[in-house]
């Protein structure tokens, strides 16, 4: 069940449209900055809340891709694949991240700190190759670069 | 040259509303709601050559034209910000930098075809620029140039900012107008166009955020003005995005019509390393890439029509002639398969096959009909699809296999495996 605290925030969401259902992207954005993911159980809650079929909000849980069914690490590498990152090393950089963490994209280290995504274009390409660290983007990176991000962060 | 959309980006705190203020902001909005009657919005900007800028290149003017004032059901104006297109990073450079810019044109837009409420769909990665919009939208709204009676007239409006959530196919403007709804992102039917049955099942105008972006400067110097500053039928500058092999990837405001070679040796600061010039994607990753001979093409929709590719988002992808095309083809036709939505079965299957086959051509182990068969796949999902997204597939993948056919016969040739 949602907490009162994030009612109030999903009832401030869903009052700028002029159809509740309409707000789903957002409150399913909502949902998951408190809870790490969006499990089932918060698909029923979100059904119910805006009133539409649980199957509609799986549906769109697993269509669009910034939507998690299972939690993340706390560090959440979205390496971007796409052919301005790939042009300048971003195989590479993709490959020495699996080597430094030993996980596959769409993997988590058992510890839980990092996890990995391949991803296509974030819409920053004058940064190739980049890549996004949760919400930050990061550019012009280099081995040396993901090196440093890995050891703070572990 | 004159700044029109950048003219305010290298100002401390650009994005602030006294700073917008400071340099004739929504002097051009008081202009519209006090001295233009909606028609006569609609006739300068038709007058300027705006052409959409997310991609298609629509005549603006003759998009709101559109809008069935006699319709009683309320109209809404929806901001294309999904920018996700490969190779385009402008609408970015926008929200973070002057987003003020961007709600003045949304404001003159909502006069224009009388609406009250207008939506700005974002990219939800673009976390940094729906949070600058938001704050500049609450500035606005607090000193009387959004919300109710705007500067003292009676015109109202509200602008609310909506986070996409990770789906390419969501900057097809029906696929956004579904996603906007709360559906997954499957693109509509046409007709009904959006412009008579958009958002909510009302007439709707879907313009991307560098269109509106223009709006505001042309209100306040004249159609003919912009139109004097691009090339004939597509007035005005625009944002080119540059990245890939070059020495200063970035984003670049030039007239409509500046050459090819000229954005990327003079502006973008050429290909590093003292390589040479192998290949260039004009239009973002849709756009059939053009070879080395052929840069001289002006940057514009017609021109770049003229020559068989698009000029789409204005994003500028160069390769180096150490690019092998096999392999750009590949990465192409990987992104075109990861983002199909699967709607329709030419392009869902369609794309796929056509990276499998790609995959096998560049990895090894690809045969003589593999590569036989690639443009039968490729010419098949193109016209054979709800969107334009299967037709991109087609015009995309497929020039690179026109373009550098020997490249793709010597990977037969080879049977190198490069797994």
């Amino acid at each position: 069940m949602f907490t009162t605290e994030l009612l109030r925030q999903l009832d401030k969401i869903t009052g700028q449209y002029e159809q509740k259902q309409a707000a789903l992207l957002p409150v399913l954005h909502a949902v998951q900055e408190k809870e790490g993911l969006i499990s089932p159980e918060s698909e029923q809650d979100v059904s119910r809340y805006l009133g539409v079929p649980v199957v509609h909000v799986h549906e769109a849980v697993s269509f669009y891709h910034l939507f998690h069914q299972t939690k993340k690490g706390k560090c959440h590498f979205s390496v971007c694949q796409t052919t301005s990152c790939a042009l300048l090393g971003g195989e590479d950089i993709i490959g020495h991240i699996k080597d430094r963490l030993g996980i596959k994209p769409g993997e988590t280290t058992p510890d839980g700190k990092f996890s990995l995504s391949v991803v296509e274009c974030l819409g920053a390409c004058e940064l190739a190759p980049m890549m996004q660290c949760n919400k930050e983007y990061r550019g012009f990176l280099n081995k040396k670069k993901i090196n440093e991000l890995i050891d703070q962060n572990k | 040259m004159e700044k029109v959309l950048t003219r305010n980006f290298g100002l401390e705190n650009s994005h602030r509303l006294a700073t917008y203020l400071k340099n004739k902001g929504y002097e051009a909005a008081r202009k519209a709601l006090t001295q233009m009657t909606p028609a006569q919005v609609i006739e300068e900007i038709k007058k300027s050559n705006l052409r959409g800028l997310g991609g298609a290149g629509f005549p603006t003017g003759m998009k709101w034209g559109f809008i069935p004032q006699a319709n009683p059901k309320p109209k809404y104006l929806v901001v294309n910000g999904d920018e996700g297109e490969p190779g385009t990073f402008k609408d970015k450079y926008i929200f973070e930098r002057d987003p003020h810019a961007l709600l003045e044109g949304i404001i003159v837009t909502c006069y224009a075809i009388a609406s009250h409420k207008a939506y700005v769909y974002v990219r939800g990665e673009y976390v940094k620029s729906m949070q600058t919009l938001q704050a500049a939208i609450d500035e606005a709204n607090s000193s009387g140039y959004l919300g109710k009676g705007i500067m003292g007239t009676t015109f109202d409006l509200d602008v609310v900012v909506h986070p996409g959530a990770g789906a390419y196919i969501c900057g097809e403007e029906t696929a956004l107008l579904e996603s906007l709804e709360g559906k997954k992102g499957f693109p509509r039917l046409r007709p009904p166009f959006p412009a008579v049955v958009g958002l909510f099942g009302c007439p709707t105008v879907i313009n991307n955020v560098e269109t509106l972006a223009c709006v505001g400067p042309i209100i306040a110097n004249g159609g003919g003005w912009f139109a004097k500053l691009g090339s004939p039928k597509n007035g005005g500058n625009r944002l080119f995005c540059v990245s890939g092999h070059v020495n200063k990837p970035g984003v670049y405001e030039l007239p409509n019509g500046t050459t090819l070679r000229a954005i990327i040796y003079e502006h973008a600061g050429g290909v590093p390393n003292g390589r040479k010039l192998k290949a260039v994607i004009p239009g973002g990753i849709s756009a059939p890439v053009l070879t080395a001979d052929e840069i001289d093409v002006k940057m514009d929709f017609d021109s770049l029509k003229s020559i068989g590719s698009m000029a789409g988002s204005g994003g500028i992808i160069v390769m180096d002639d150490t690019t092998d095309m096999v392999w750009a083809a590949m990465v192409a036709a990987r992104f075109f398969a990861h983002e199909s939505c699967g709607q329709c079965s030419p392009c869902r299957e369609g794309s796929g096959w056509v990276y499998n086959n790609l995959k096998k051509l560049y990895h090894g182990g690809a045969r003589p009909h593999d590569l036989a068969n690639l443009p039968g796949i490729i010419g098949n999902i193109g016209g054979n699809t709800i969107c334009a997204f299967g037709d991109a597939v087609t015009m995309s993948v497929g020039s690179y296999v026109l373009k550098f056919r020997e490249e793709f016969e010597n990977k037969i040739k080879e049977r190198v495996c490069r797994i």
